[in-house]
């Protein structure tokens, strides 16, 4: 029985006193003791950013990469090895800024890879810039006038590219960010959750905003209803809403038609190839 | 017998069908077939060419004088007249009474029109016409048209049948008593397994891959290394590797990075622009110590530069990519046939070495189709250097070493786990700022890898290094053959001269001792494919060489002999 401890990290950690990175740092822990999984099953795969130091204060697996690359590492990871549980712990200037082209197209991929985005509207490593979620009219570092772009709206991209699974949680809701975890890492292909994490040195709002500005989707909200899922994206903020927004388990799993056409069950299993096959190949070239 | 046929004309013409089904008929007679093209960054129209060379020994060299020129249309002649040697023949549609060149007429896009009603049949009547000045048995020729066609219709493939004979025909006719080649059938054409292979430098590349064990591979494509991928992919069946098109180049090698550390063999493929983009991802795979195959198949930069030609311009680009410090290799190969071992070499080094391994080709070498006679598939030795599990109590990742390698397991295949950090790390991969107790071991251990790596790069090639040379030409990667026919060339006139061709550029090897490679006595002229002489700068950096000389081609066209030739007599 894996427990919470064999999770244990002795790498300080060094997100300030009272982030909610460290609440989800810990409900990903407990997550993945319900769903039963061993530190050696996991692989983390991050970027650069807060956020992306998470796989450092867990036990397990983990390939802290370049800033805005970690689902291009992830993607092939999962496919190299599809018994790993593969999840991306990432930022929102990692994944949507830096990294966005790729975040895009691993929506269009669907590899079995479940992405969490710690999302705090701000990039506080570099001190305090705008990020690609800051709200309108937001004054930062760069934007003495206040943000003039409008905020990207990942949700609405992850549910109009089919992605197998997206939803939205919050760092200080433990309970549905626990139960949104579990059910994402179960849903096969690429599960999606923005996670609110709001940012006690930079965010000008104090967590009770939040509190009081995080609302939970409608109980009746059906997410098998793209349209609905959409529509609910695009509501006037605040409220922020939470919960599962959409999901589609019809797509098919990126690369399973590979290991259904060669008999593969990973791509580290399979022997060399014979100097017959190659040379079978090469019969081509006469 | 040495004769090379240029076919020239606009893209989407059909100079591809046309050269592919000669070259086919020449192979299968028993010849060495050598073909490169040239082409411009379009898909239809503008002026490309096509040469083959037919030669009875192996000629794995371009030549860009043509005995026989075939342009399939007016504009076609005009602009490659000039490659025609003086007693080349020019294989007409229209005659030009105002060009004193020896015209073989055929009227091919005429009896197109006119007999088969459709401009279409032009082309297997140019042909036909060419097979026959060219002094070919007319069996095989159909031999090679059957298989060119395959899978058509049968009355498709007997009109193109009948419609070459009509070229063919009417060719011999016309060249009469002026055509004094005899291709003569040195095999039976029904056995086609004695047929050297005829492949270019991408499916060789593809095919090493393949033998090198690799089952992943993502790519962005671009000119000239889209073919490797291609190849896969087209082939995944008996390939067995999985390939994925990258939203970018940055994707592709991040994603052959990721597939690495979970334990799978995998590459990419680019050119310089993608390349570039690669960059920060190379010096990432320097850091987290993880193997990767990057193929750099060079065109003239910089920026997008000339898409379709040939340069090599990217050498100190590859040995000094990537910010920070870290050990890589880089190798050159020849041909196919190199380039298919060089790839089971290039990941079994980035395996052993745990780091990017670069094989740098170029357009020409890419694209141009080689005459193999044996590929020595069993010589290319596949090593594989991950741990077992079993060996160890407890596992670091980064464990110091004597020789800088620390034993590697991946994810997944143990208990053990395995950690990568592109930040600077402890033995166990997790981020640090101990730097004269960390930082400074780490950086000491990953260097210390350059020194048993430098030890077993390879030696350059030696030709013709005799005692009395007087001028070593120095080459590396495509231009091998024709810096060898060169010296071939002006042996027979008496010059002094040998060659050292080095493929492994990257730690440069041991040469020891110097003079062996060197003479004190002989004028060292380092002939390469770009403006500023980067391979003479890397070898004067790195050996006590008094003064070297550079001979350089950068018009974008591949090097040949002749070229060399011709800058030989006319410098001073």
């Amino acid at each position: 029985m894996v427990e919470i401890s064999d999770f244990y990290s002795e790498t300080a950690i060094q997100w300030c006193p009272g982030c909610p990175n460290h609440v989800i740092l810990n409900t990903l822990k407990e997550a993945l003791v319900e769903l039963g999984k061993e530190p050696h099953e996991i692989c983390l795969v991050s970027g650069i950013g807060q956020a992306a130091k998470l796989p450092h204060y867990m036990k397990c697996n983990f390939f802290n990469g370049l800033h805005g690359r970690a689902l291009p590492v992830a993607t092939a990871i999962a496919v190299a090895q599809p018994n790993l549980t593969v999840i991306v712990t990432t930022g929102e200037g990692d994944c949507y800024g830096e990294g966005g082209n790729h975040f895009v197209h691993t929506l269009r991929r669907n590899p079995n890879v479940t992405l969490f985005v710690h999302n705090n509207s701000i990039y506080a490593l570099t001190k305090g810039q705008a990020s690609p979620t800051t709200p309108i009219g937001e004054k930062r570092s760069l934007n003495p006038g206040g943000v003039a772009q409008p905020p990207l709206n990942p949700l609405a991209m992850a549910i109009i590219h089919n992605a197998a699974f997206v939803a939205r949680a919050f760092a200080l809701d433990r309970e549905q960010l626990k139960t949104i975890m579990i059910e994402a890492i179960q849903c096969k292909g690429f599960s999606y959750v923005d996670i609110i994490q709001p940012c006690i040195t930079w965010d000008p709002r104090p967590l009770d905003w939040f509190r009081k500005n995080v609302k939970h989707l409608d109980s009746s909200h059906d997410p098998t209803d793209m349209k609905k899922a959409l529509d609910a994206t695009m509501l006037p903020t605040p409220p922020i809403l939470t919960g599962i927004f959409f999901k589609d388990g019809t797509r098919p799993v990126f690369g399973e038609d590979f290991f259904l056409e060669t008999g593969f069950s990973s791509l580290t299993e399979p022997p060399f190839p014979s100097t017959e096959d190659v040379m079978g190949i090469l019969e081509k070239f006469r | 017998m040495d004769v090379n046929v240029v076919i020239a004309g606009a893209a989407g013409e059909g100079i591809q069908t046309v050269g592919s089904i000669f070259s086919k008929a020449a192979a299968r007679c028993g010849f060495a077939v050598f073909s490169w093209q040239e082409y411009e960054s379009r898909i239809r129209g503008g002026l490309n060419s096509y040469s083959i060379r037919v030669s009875t020994s192996v000629r794995n060299a371009p030549r860009r004088d043509a005995d026989v020129l075939l342009p399939l249309r007016k504009e076609a002649r005009a602009k490659y007249r000039s490659w025609l040697n003086p007693r080349g023949l020019l294989i007409a549609d229209e005659r030009d009474d105002t060009d004193d060149v020896t015209e073989i007429f055929v009227p091919f896009s005429k009896l197109a029109r006119e007999k088969w009603q459709n401009p279409i049949y032009s082309n297997i009547i140019a042909v036909g016409a060419l097979w026959s000045v060219i002094g070919g048995d007319f069996e095989v020729l159909q031999l090679a048209i059957e298989d060119e066609f395959k899978g058509k219709a049968e009355n498709i493939i007997k009109s193109n049948i009948e419609a070459a004979r009509d070229g063919y025909l009417f060719a011999e006719q016309s060249c009469q008593g002026i055509c004094s080649w005899k291709l003569e059938k040195r095999i039976e054409a029904g056995q086609p397994h004695r047929v050297a292979f005829t492949i270019a430098g991408n499916p060789a590349i593809a095919l090493g891959a393949v033998k090198a064990g690799c089952r992943f591979m993502a790519a962005y494509p671009m000119t000239p290394a889209t073919g490797i991928i291609t190849f896969l992919a087209q082939h995944r069946k008996e390939c067995k590797v999985f390939t994925e098109q990258a939203e970018d180049e940055i994707a592709a090698i991040n994603m052959a990075i990721g597939a690495q550390f979970a334990g799978a063999r995998a590459m990419t493929a680019t050119s310089g622009g993608g390349f570039s983009l690669m960059v920060e991802a190379l010096s990432l795979a320097g850091m987290v110590e993880v193997p990767v195959v990057v193929v750099l198949a060079q065109r003239p930069g910089p920026a997008t530069g000339l898409p379709t030609r040939t340069a090599q311009g990217d050498l100190l680009f590859a040995v000094h990519a990537g910010h920070g410090e870290f050990p890589r290799a880089v190798l050159a190969p020849s041909d196919p046939y190199d380039a298919f071992h060089k790839m089971v070499r290039a990941f079994n080094l980035a395996d052993k070495y745990q780091m990017p391994v670069i094989v740098m080709t170029d357009q020409f070498l890419a694209d141009s189709q080689f005459s193999i006679s044996n590929f020595d598939v069993n010589l290319a030795k596949t090593e594989t250097f991950i741990a077992s599990p079993t060996e160890f109590s407890t596992y670091k990742r980064y464990a110091l070493t004597p020789s800088g390698i620390s034993p590697r397991l991946y994810p997944g295949q143990s208990k053990h786990l395995v950690t990568a950090d592109s930040d600077e790390h402890d033995e166990e991969g997790h981020i640090t700022e101990d730097l004269e107790g960390v930082a400074v071991p780490m950086m000491e251990k990953r260097l210390r890898k350059l020194k048993a790596l430098r030890e077993e790069m390879k030696p350059p090639e030696k030709f013709f290094m005799e005692d009395d040379v007087e001028e070593v030409f120095v080459g590396w990667g495509s231009t091998r053959g024709a810096i060898f026919e060169a010296v071939e060339m002006l042996r027979k006139d008496g010059k002094r001269v040998g060659a050292l061709h080095f493929t492994e550029l990257w730690p440069l090897p041991e040469l020891c001792p110097l003079e062996d490679f060197f003479p004190q006595k002989a004028t060292i002229t380092v002939i390469e494919q770009n403006a500023t002489g980067q391979f003479a700068t890397l070898l004067k950096r790195e050996f006590p060489i008094g003064s070297i000389k550079n001979m350089l081609f950068y018009n974008g066209l591949p090097v040949t002999a002749q070229d060399i030739r011709r800058s030989f007599y006319g410098r001073n």
